[in-house]
């Protein structure tokens, strides 16, 4: 079996890695939904945004090993690393959930998404800036369209409508791990690669109230809880997300389609 | 080597049949993907700009433009990617758009400038015209299509289905 790689704490590529591995988890979350969306119209939408999330993630994962200057892939960085290593948040790791769950976290991050996207086009590195310039506007299409049907789950059935609830109920909380700044978002700011995630907090709620607003919903209050995932810290969801995921790098090393 | 004559020109010439595997109606200059061919002497470089970032098209046009270049003796090439500045439809050609509508798919209407795009929930968009009948009278089926580049829309006049090439 292939063993795992260590990883640089540069605070660079931990930027970039948490930016990837978001991008990287969800994309995969979404592509559970092959074959078993509601109706096929969306099975093609979410296997697409997962398609378009998982090519953001691979030019992120292959510029952090730029970065990182230790040789490693895309794959390897992808694949290999041990749980803690991955700075995703929280959030894109809990499961896919019913329709409601997944249409309300996919507008939560495609919001955030859009935003830091917006930010990172102006990034001191070029190529992050490059790869920016392309993203927000596959963000802005899945922002869109995971906003419609909150929208319409919201102004539904009585049922859909709970289950949206349900789901507000679930997710907010884990939302707040996204503008909770520390070291990394200081030094990217300091160094212009990218803002303070938390920067981003403002017009992200203000958006996030217009749209729950649209649905019929409030925003729900504030809690003290801060996941911590992006510190590496997971959910006991994530081990079995990776065993999936790292099964075929781990089994036959290298291999590549 | 010495640069051969008139290389680069017969380059853009093999590019320009060399079809997009995903919209075999374009070829890859239509779609506005090439964006440079420079002889270095010893090799032709070709400078492609991918389309989405996840769009597993990419490698296999790679592949595609360097094989059509080495069969007409054009090579050694080598194609680099450029990712700035990214690459939207307002790049596909009008040949490229006529050549879409021919095929069935409704060519893309005009990109928002970047970061002006209203987002605007359940939005009303402008009416896509039927390319079979032209009939403005067509609903949405379904916002992504067989690929991420296009939406599935309807005509409720002819009552057939067609593809629309959305704007990015």
């Amino acid at each position: 079996m292939q063993g795992s790689i260590a990883v640089s704490q540069d605070p660079a590529v931990q930027y970039l890695l948490r930016i990837g591995d978001s991008a990287l988890i969800l994309a995969q979350r979404l592509g559970e939904w092959t074959g078993h969306a509601p109706v096929l119209e969306e099975d093609i939408a979410l296997a697409n945004m997962a398609l378009d999330l998982v090519g953001q993630a691979r030019a992120v994962l292959t510029h952090a090993g730029v970065l990182e200057g230790q040789g490693h892939d895309e794959d390897q960085l992808a694949f290999l690393r041990e749980e803690r290593d991955y700075r995703n948040v929280t959030l894109v790791e809990l499961p896919r959930g019913d329709f409601a769950v997944t249409v309300l976290r996919n507008a939560m991050v495609a919001t955030f998404y859009r935003l830091l996207w917006e930010r990172l086009r102006e990034s001191s590195d070029a190529e992050l800036a490059a790869i920016a310039g392309k993203a927000v506007k596959e963000a802005r299409y899945h922002q869109q369209h995971s906003a419609d049907w909150v929208v319409r789950l919201g102004q539904g059935t009585d049922e859909s409508l709970r289950r949206l609830r349900a789901a507000l109920d679930q997710l907010w909380r884990y939302g707040a791990e996204l503008f909770a700044d520390d070291a990394i978002d200081e030094h990217a700011a300091a160094t212009g690669l990218g803002p303070r995630w938390g920067d981003l907090g403002e017009a992200w709620e203000a958006e996030m109230d217009a749209l729950l607003a649209d649905a019929g919903l409030e925003l729900p209050k504030s809690t003290p809880f801060v996941s911590t995932g992006k510190r590496g810290v997971h959910s006991e969801h994530m081990g079995f997300i990776l065993a999936e995921m790292q099964h075929l790098q781990r089994s036959f090393p290298g291999g590549v389609w | 080597m010495s640069a051969r004559p008139d290389r680069v020109g017969k380059a853009w010439q093999v590019l320009g049949t060399v079809l997009d595997p995903e919209v075999p109606a374009l070829s890859v200059c239509d779609l506005g993907i090439v964006r440079d061919v420079i002889d270095h002497g010893a090799e032709l470089e070709v400078v492609l700009t991918p389309t989405y970032s996840g769009c597993p098209a990419t490698e296999v046009i790679e592949e595609s433009v360097l094989g059509a270049l080495q069969a007409e003796g054009l090579g050694p090439a080598r194609a680099t990617l450029r990712r700035a500045p990214a690459w939207t439809t307002d790049w596909i050609s009008d040949e490229g758009r006529r050549k879409l509508h021919d095929y069935g798919i409704a060519p893309p209407g005009p990109a928002l400038p970047d970061g002006t795009a209203p987002i605007r929930l359940v939005r009303r968009q402008p009416p896509i015209a039927c390319p079979r009948c032209g009939s403005s009278h067509t609903e949405r089926l379904s916002a992504f299509g067989s690929t991420a580049c296009k939406a599935m829309y309807r005509c409720i006049d002819c009552r057939e289905p067609f593809e629309y090439f959305k704007p990015l």
